[in-house]
């Protein structure tokens, strides 16, 4: 899918509500097929993270987000339809139909994702990230072929907090990290731990 | 390049006529060519070798210079289009974005949230549409943000609900408040200003350029002065660079420039009014320096961002501008206007 006008419109708002700093340490900006996981703090995180990529790896890239939210009305479809989001179906979710196996269905051998292993937004306003979700290493053990590229993300919970609708400008900085993988015999937990390890490194460069 | 020279020659017959006149157009001049030689000795300096000269300091220089001619090319494009808004918007954004990187240093806490939202929509915007409309609204436009605007962020704070170091978050917003919006606002205003006491004097861009380029260099000189016969630091630890021989030195070399810009005919002083008003700017300039440095210590960073190429923020741009466009603004009106009455 091309980017559209809405897409260049919402990038453009982004970069003057939440003008991102962004850096990548260890690890280059590429079309390969990766999946992006952040810490979540705001309603524009993905956002910002992809309006942070280049436009040829954001055009390959699709933000994941929740169905019943994002299908409600024509704008909200709109513009998840413009961002080209992978809407996961949260009430319809069984054994042959698990969001890991959507989601790997859905991108194929192009596509990247930015996910948010936390959840749900974090509270509080102290940089602290929550508990991983086991989506990422049932995801990577499926594909183990995907780069896992950690993504740390400051100031975005002063730019627009839980439970605020309107979005206040500030500077904010998107780090990218060097890509993980699932190693060998890693258990679940141990790989979590890790992935959010990776995440939080990046928060003190 | 058709399209180019009918732009300008439509510019050429606009009947209302642009900001640009001829003693203007002299400032500009003189400014660009002072610019084409510090392009051409950054070049020669770029080619001697590293031994002779420091290549950081060089590079510091052509970063330097490069933003100088970007930002007299902004001011020379809005000075063409026929009508003072243009430059008030600009300035507007302008506000906004140091607004953007002073709030963005500053913590501020979960309460302050819907007031910042009021202080970067509302009241900012507020502030450069009473300029725009003119001197008629300046009684307004010079108590909106530090009367009514104080006032406002305080109540709306406590509303908020959160008392923690309440004190503290409500200076700190109307700090930024005013010197990034209502004290950079002044500089558009010169824009406004008429009923020139001196009647050969008719339009105010030269007088906007004039203050800007005074700040800029005032801050350069004192700069410059410093590192030759600096001596006496004057607050080692919010600045190691600012000592007291570069700000006398300095100042007295903005003096001697402002003077001799004043034979260009872009303002409506003489050459020792010309040189008066330069060393207040000069003076204002250092103290604006001075402040955002001591702001910026405290929240332990060099510079408040990055939007130019080889300049720290905004902020550390328009610091000396900030200080001194009240001032400079209010010593213009209240002897050289007939406006004060």
């Amino acid at each position: 899918m091309d980017l559209n006008l809405t897409a260049s419109f919402l990038t453009g708002l982004t970069k003057v509500f939440a003008g991102p700093s962004v850096r990548w340490v260890d690890s280059q900006p590429d079309t390969c097929q990766r999946v992006y996981f952040a810490n979540h703090t705001s309603h524009v995180d993905s956002m910002v993270i992809w309006s942070s990529l280049p436009t040829d790896v954001r055009k390959v890239t699709r933000p994941t987000a929740a169905k019943d939210y994002w299908s409600q009305g024509w704008f909200r479809r709109h513009l998840a339809r413009s961002l080209n989001a992978l809407l996961i179906d949260r009430d319809k979710i069984k054994v042959h139909q698990s969001p890991i196996d959507m989601m790997i269905r859905e991108i194929g051998d192009k596509y990247s994702l930015i996910v948010f292993p936390e959840g749900g937004r974090a509270h509080s306003d102290s940089g602290e990230i929550r508990a991983f979700k086991s989506g990422i290493y049932y995801l990577n053990k499926k594909r183990p072929d995907l780069e896992l590229v950690p993504v740390y993300m400051d100031n975005m919970n002063r730019i627009l907090p839980r439970g605020e609708f309107l979005p206040v400008p500030l500077l904010s900085r998107v780090v990218f990290g060097a890509p993980i993988w699932l190693e060998k015999g890693e258990t679940k937990n141990d790989f979590l731990a890790r992935a959010r390890q990776s995440v939080l490194r990046l928060r003190d460069i | 390049m058709i399209l180019f020279s009918q732009i300008l020659t439509l510019l050429a017959q606009s009947p209302s006529g642009h900001l640009l006149d001829g003693p203007t157009g002299v400032l500009l001049g003189v400014v660009i060519g002072c610019l084409l030689i510090a392009t051409a000795a950054g070049q020669v300096l770029k080619r001697q070798p590293d031994s002779s000269v420091n290549p950081a300091i060089v590079q510091a220089f052509i970063h330097r210079v490069r933003a100088w001619w970007l930002m007299t090319a902004i001011l020379a494009v809005t000075f063409l289009i026929p009508t003072p808004v243009a430059t008030v918007i600009l300035f507007g954004l302008i506000s906004f974005w140091a607004l953007r990187e002073f709030i963005t240093l500053t913590p501020t806490r979960l309460g302050d949230h819907r007031t910042l939202f009021w202080v970067f929509f509302v009241l900012t915007p507020a502030q450069y549409v009473l300029v725009g409309l003119g001197t008629a609204h300046y009684e307004l436009f010079s108590i909106l943000i530090p009367v009514y605007g104080f006032l406002f962020v305080s109540a709306r704070i406590a509303i908020a609900g959160d008392y923690k170091r309440f004190l503290e978050r409500v200076a700190k917003i109307q700090v930024g408040l005013y010197i990034c919006v209502y004290a950079l606002s002044y500089a558009p205003a010169l824009l406004y200003l008429e009923n020139w006491t001196n009647a050969d004097y008719s339009t105010s861009a030269g007088l906007l350029f004039f203050f800007i380029l005074i700040a800029q260099l005032s801050d350069l000189l004192q700069f410059v002065c410093g590192k030759f016969i600096g001596r006496n630091v004057i607050a080692p630890s919010i600045n190691a660079s600012r000592t007291w021989e570069g700000f006398f030195a300095g100042t007295g070399c903005t003096a001697i420039i402002g003077a001799a810009l004043s034979l260009t005919g872009a303002t409506p002083f003489n050459s020792w009014q010309s040189a008066l008003m330069s060393i207040v700017i000069a003076v204002m300039g250092a103290a604006g320096t001075m402040t955002m440095s001591a702001i910026k210590r405290d929240r332990g960073v060099r510079d408040y961002g990055t939007l130019v190429e080889g300049h720290a923020g905004v902020l550390d741009r328009i610091d000396a501008i900030c200080f001194a466009a009240p001032v400079f603004y209010h010593i213009t009106r209240y002897y050289f206007t007939t406006l004060a009455g």
